[in-house]
């Protein structure tokens, strides 16, 4: 097993991909000759040629578009977003076109595409370059939605995506690019609509997903040495939504905190816990707590950056609330 | 309005005096329209339900273009589509079922009147938003050369999707990667209540493709035969050469934009002088004049196409509905709960 950094990961998911099944390509803004603008895809158009990494106009209306009439007629597009807030241009394509086609077409047609797009912030960028937008596509029926928080589960879960006969919202995040962790070589398939726990803990349960993971994972690891046992289920699957492994971890903890990236209002942490509430409220201790950015458009201001969005302190904090140990 | 005909003539192999080619040109534009009036009737018996937008007036357009293709072409239309589909060889029976909204329909009743489909004829889909296929039209042009194959992919929109940003992004594309597309612009005028002249800086949409270096034409869209001859070069010039082109047909709706349409932003005048110029009874009056056809013969076919609506509109009334345990059938090719 390599040790790969994320986009690594994403490169040797998308290599293998390309060279199992030849109806595989690749579309988006400066992904070939520039290599894409985080990387991900570098190499690939000079292994693969132009035809299958098609660098394209900054369009991202044509972008989707193209990859949906290509989906429909036998191919397996796999459009990059530079970020996820230039899929609002594309917002039509995605949600009007790609999510409804199968089913306001009576099933006659189905739209293999996988979107794969960065979100987060931290980087400075202001508020156009720096947010999750995860939750809006998990509202739409027809979407799948995944945010892989570590370099095995992004290969293994890009690869599913690119198999799958539906459309795949593939969200990442800027800030994990770098990220390096232990990656299977050849053959990694991780399935699409299974969340799991990946730290084991008695005291509170915390969900997480992306790179509000790792932060949970560090979070977790300061509280073990205060004696507070965390246990971690990563949220990778957020459409469908896997409930199974928080509801487990709940009735066995009573505590559970939530934590994205992007807003609380109307998020993924409000779903979570609303579904803790319909099927397991009777185990609850205390209210579910949610940690998310906060609602401001993001400042390109440094400390004030710093406040918006939330890190390991935040996590310690509630935890520890939660437990009446403040 | 002035039609300037630029098509040139002279590169088309197709026949277009051939009685038996005449005949069914004749014969699909009066299945329209016959269709298109029992469908106005069947809205107000309340057997068709949403929006419901008739061709009534664009046959000549309808057929003159979609003719021109092969059965493997592929043709994505908008959500004024039931001539298209029709045109494209999709079943009168399929088409009234799926506006009656039911099982047996094009779409299983999932779409209605704006989202018919159709894999095996390659009808790609009607789309209610406008402009929104252009660029999906663009993903079945690049699936062409991408596996080699000669199909060509007929992209039909009306005159207001030329005004928003996926039109010129699709020309863009379709110019720069030598996409097999032929773009069809149904002008018939209005987009909904506004005219073009209200709502395009060029009201001459063909000329809208000089923009991308693209071939530009521009036809008298209630004469069947000139729209023929010049879809039968646009789509040579896509399948051959793999050059894209824009076609704008000039044509006329004689009823509203859609059933709800009060139709109260232009003349009754004007709407009279279009229907003398009607592309059915010209195209009729044509052949009579060159002895193809006879008055008796031209009932006849009369007769035989409002049969066939006929019996398509029993085969909808008769038809099931879905059954509502197939509610989330199709949201995800893998039946995944949602």
């Amino acid at each position: 097993m390599a040790v790969l950094a994320m986009r690594d990961a994403l490169n040797q998911a998308l290599r293998e991909e390309m060279k199992r099944d030849a109806s595989v390509f690749l579309l988006g803004e400066d992904i070939g000759l520039y290599d894409g603008s985080f990387k991900v895809t570098r190499g690939l158009m000079k292994e693969f040629g132009e035809k299958r990494v098609l660098d394209t106009p900054i369009a991202e209306e044509i972008i989707i578009g193209t990859a949906i009439g290509a989906a429909m007629s036998g191919l397996r597009p796999v459009a990059e977003m530079m970020t996820v807030n230039f899929i609002m241009v594309a917002m039509d394509q995605v949600v009007n076109a790609a999510a409804h086609i199968r089913y306001m077409f009576g099933g006659g047609t189905k739209v293999p595409l996988v979107i794969r797009t960065p979100g987060g912030g931290g980087h400075q960028l202001g508020a156009q370059h720096s947010h999750s937008h995860e939750n809006w596509f998990a509202h739409v029926p027809g979407l799948k939605v995944v945010a892989p928080g570590t370099p095995a589960d992004a290969k293994g879960m890009l690869k599913s995506a690119i198999r799958d006969d539906n459309p795949v919202m593939f969200i990442e995040n800027e800030g994990t690019y770098a990220v390096k962790g232990e990656v299977p070589d050849g053959e990694h398939l991780v399935p699409l609509d299974k969340n799991e726990v990946k730290r084991p803990g008695e005291h509170i349960t915390i969900c997480a997903h992306s790179r509000m993971l790792i932060v949970a994972m560090d979070a977790a690891a300061e509280l073990e040495k205060e004696g507070i046992s965390a246990e971690i289920v990563d949220m990778r699957a957020l459409r469908p939504l896997d409930m199974a492994p928080v509801i487990e971890s709940v009735k066995k903890t009573s505590r559970l905190i939530t934590v994205e990236e992007g807003w609380r209002s109307y998020g993924v942490g409000a779903e979570i816990a609303s579904r803790v509430y319909e099927e397991a409220f009777d185990y609850l201790d205390a209210p579910v707590a949610r940690i998310g950015a906060a609602e401001v458009p993001a400042p390109y201001n440094k400390k004030l950056e710093k406040i918006v969005f939330p890190g390991k302190a935040d996590v310690i904090v509630t935890a520890k609330a939660l437990l009446g140990k403040n | 309005m002035k039609v300037e005909q630029r098509a040139t003539e002279g590169r088309t192999k197709t026949v277009l005096s051939d009685k038996d080619t005449l005949l069914k040109l004749y014969r699909e534009m009066l299945l329209i329209r016959r269709f298109e009036e029992k469908t106005a009737e069947m809205y107000q018996a309340a057997k068709i339900g949403g929006f419901c937008h008739l061709n009534i007036g664009e046959e000549a357009t309808i057929v003159g273009t979609i003719s021109a293709l092969q059965p493997k072409d592929y043709v994505y239309s908008t959500y004024r589509e039931h001539g298209h589909a029709l045109a494209k060889g999709i079943d009168a029976r399929a088409v009234m079922a799926e506006l009656f909204g039911k099982e047996t329909g094009t779409s299983h009743g999932r779409g209605g009147s704006m989202h018919l489909f159709s894999q095996e004829h390659r009808f790609y889909g009607g789309y209610a938003i406008v402009g929104q296929a252009l660029p999906i039209a663009c993903g079945s042009g690049y699936a062409i050369n991408y596996q080699g194959t000669n199909e060509v992919v007929m992209s039909i929109f009306g005159d207001g999707a030329t005004n928003i940003g996926a039109f010129h992004e699709a020309l863009n594309v379709a110019k720069l990667w030598h996409l097999p597309i032929v773009f069809v612009c149904v002008n018939n005028l209005y987009g909904m209540g506004t005219a073009v002249s209200r709502a395009s800086a060029v009201t001459e949409i063909w000329k809208k493709a000089c923009a991308y270096d693209m071939t530009g034409e521009r036809v008298d869209g209630m004469d069947v035969l000139a729209v023929r001859r010049i879809s039968d070069q646009l789509v040579a010039q896509a399948r051959e050469h793999h050059e894209p082109s824009l076609l704008e047909c000039v044509t006329y709706r004689y009823r509203g934009h859609s059933m709800s349409d009060p139709d109260t932003y232009r003349g009754k005048d004007e709407i009279k002088e279009w229907q003398t110029r009607d592309a059915i009874l010209s195209l009729g009056e044509h052949m009579k004049k060159e002895k193809m056809l006879t008055d008796d013969e031209i009932q006849q076919i009369d007769e035989e196409v409002t049969a066939q609506v006929e019996d398509a509109v029993k085969f909808a009334d008769e038809s099931p509905d879905p059954d509502p345990k197939d509610l989330y059938r199709n949201v995800y090719a893998d039946e995944v709960a949602s």
